[in-house]
């Protein structure tokens, strides 16, 4: 698909209204000058929706789940749920029970790589990372790896920053098991294509697991006509509260897993000999869950479809062309990634004699939020050949006038290191 | 360069050291040395000493890259600790490092600000296996 063609299509949002539904966006929320949050990659904020939402639960609703046979036990049950039937439809799975809440990517992540790789993966068999991984697609994997004598493969990038599909394509064998890899990355901003991904993974007889925590929240994401078999995502990059996550899986593959953290909820029956696992989705939320969060998760999907996943994916593509525009005209400053058609939400950059941390540390006396550092993505630092970066990344509130500052913003800084 | 109240950070003797450091490069007779990094920002320090039979620090360099708080940091440490004695150095602790870096620092940025100050710390207990037995034994008395 071309996103710029997808993006001049798609109906336009107003950023300046949207904002208003955000308390911490208001003038005189926090201390400091007018804030410019570009550090959405990291986590984004919460609308008033999902804040009142979730102050509702507690107020009126709050009961733990799946357990009491009073009155509020089984309201708040009933909302728990709901939140997952949300999910279902946001990510367009099969069935409710192939949603399993998780704290976030991460731990779906591991669900997924203890669960599924303990009881399938072999001495010698492969599974396919990409330089452009998370370490939470990374290190769950190299655990896996070294508990079961697996061996992990690493797909390369092109020079300009996108996975080399050539190069995939070779690596993808008969002792290929998994292909592990992110929708978007979450420095360079790459939109991998993971349709043409999941086509030559399940060729070669191998499942695809896919951390979309950087895509669930800025595009519209369908798992049955992606193909993925796993799909992980985080609540608090897409509006929604930190401490829950989602890991969607075929239901195939959750009935056959072994259950990942054993404890109330999961179980069907204990005795002194053993238990017997519960049905899906309970069989993986052991303990009690996340339930006002799962609640706060299932408002914010409720916002941003209201607003438009469509419309937020155009709205960032153009903050991204913006970006680009703008900083590519300081002198001494490299945008790392592809060009921005190949891009989501996110712009990453170096600048000559300016350190990441004291960018972001002079960004932030102007009252602008960005990171600075690997990203949680040493690997590809290391590919690239430099310590850190400083990331800006969008979100639906967002302004044209946001970009322009941030580029402002960069200029005064490097003027200010390189005059001395 | 005219600097306002919220810049205190970059204040000039910090830019200074970052802009023209004391001493970057290798000591010419190092008898220890430690190297290490702050791996969240990928910010790395070398410390090099010269120390003497007596247990005093003769020269000391650093070289390494990063941030302007962790490379000014470095720059001041070193020139601090020339000419002190070893036992001295063992005793100056984060706060009194804090103190002579002067800006006032957020937690996050007093890791990069420490950097050098857990480098020279090792230093001190890394005698280079080339230098001379006088000089690793002080260093480990």
């Amino acid at each position: 698909m071309n996103a710029l063609r997808s993006a001049a299509a798609a109906p336009l949002l107003d950023p300046l209204a949207l904002r208003a539904d955000f308390p911490i966006l208001q003038p005189g929320a926090s201390p400091g000058p007018e804030l410019v949050f570009l550090d959405n990659g990291a986590s984004t904020q919460r609308p008033r929706q999902v804040l009142d939402a979730m102050t509702r639960v507690y107020e009126h609703s709050y009961a733990n789940v799946h357990r009491g046979i009073h009155r509020l036990s089984e309201e708040c049950t009933e909302l728990y749920e709901q939140a997952r039937g949300r999910v279902q439809r946001f990510v367009n799975a099969a069935e409710r029970e192939e949603i399993i809440f998780t704290r976030g990517t991460t731990e779906s992540l591991n669900l997924v790589a203890r669960s599924w790789g303990e009881v399938n993966l072999r001495p010698g068999d492969e599974i396919l990372l990409t330089l452009l991984e998370h370490h939470a697609n990374i290190v769950p994997w190299q655990q896996a790896a070294a508990r079961t004598g697996a061996v992990i493969r690493w797909v390369p990038l092109t020079d300009d920053g996108r996975l080399d599909l050539a190069k995939f394509s070779e690596l993808l064998g008969p002792r290929t098991r998994l292909v592990a890899v992110a929708a978007i990355s979450n420095v360079l901003g790459t939109v991998n294509p993971l349709v043409e991904i999941a086509r030559q993974t399940h060729a070669a007889g191998a499942l695809l697991a896919v951390d979309a925590a950087q895509s669930v929240p800025h595009m519209l994401t369908d798992v049955q006509e992606l193909g993925a078999d796993f799909l992980a995502c985080s609540g608090h990059k897409m509006l929604g509260p930190t401490g829950i996550g989602v890991l969607y899986a075929r239901r195939a593959l959750l009935e056959a897993m072994p259950p990942f953290l054993g404890g109330g909820s999961m179980i069907r029956r204990v005795t002194l000999e053993g238990f017997e696992p519960a049905e899906l989705p309970s069989k993986f939320e052991a303990g009690t869950p996340p339930i006002v969060e799962a609640i706060g998760l299932g408002a914010a999907i409720e916002y941003l479809e209201r607003v438009g996943l469509a419309a937020i994916h155009a709205h960032e593509l153009r903050l991204t062309q913006e970006a680009h525009a703008l900083l590519g005209q300081i002198e001494g400053l490299r945008i790392l990634g592809p060009a921005p058609e190949h891009k989501g939400g996110i712009v990453s950059f170096v600048v000559d004699g300016l350190h990441p941390h004291d960018a972001a540390q002079l960004l932030d006396r102007d009252g602008i939020a960005v990171r600075a550092g690997h990203h949680c993505a040493m690997p590809l630092h290391q590919h690239l050949g430099i310590p850190a970066s400083t990331r800006a990344s969008f979100y639906l509130y967002n302004t044209l006038d946001e970009v322009a500052r941030l580029a402002a913003s960069i200029a005064a800084a490097r003027a200010r290191f390189k005059r001395r | 360069m005219r600097l306002d109240d919220r810049d205190d950070i970059y204040q000039d003797h910090v830019l200074a050291h970052y802009e023209e450091p004391f001493h970057r490069g290798h000591c010419p007779r190092a008898t220890h040395a430690h190297e290490d990094d702050n791996p969240l920002c990928g910010d790395r320090v070398r410390i090099e000493l010269e120390v003497d039979d007596a247990g005093q620090v003769q020269s000391a360099y650093f070289d390494g890259q990063g941030c302007c708080i962790s490379q000014a940091a470095a720059s001041m440490l070193c020139e601090r600790c020339e000419g002190c004695h070893i036992d001295e150095l063992r005793k100056f602790t984060a706060p009194e490092m804090l103190k002579l870096f002067g800006a006032p620092l957020t937690p996050n940025r007093q890791k990069c600000c420490l950097l050098g100050w857990r480098v020279i710390q090792s230093a001190l207990f890394s005698p280079l296996a080339a230098s001379s037995e006088s000089a690793s034994e002080q260093a480990s008395a």
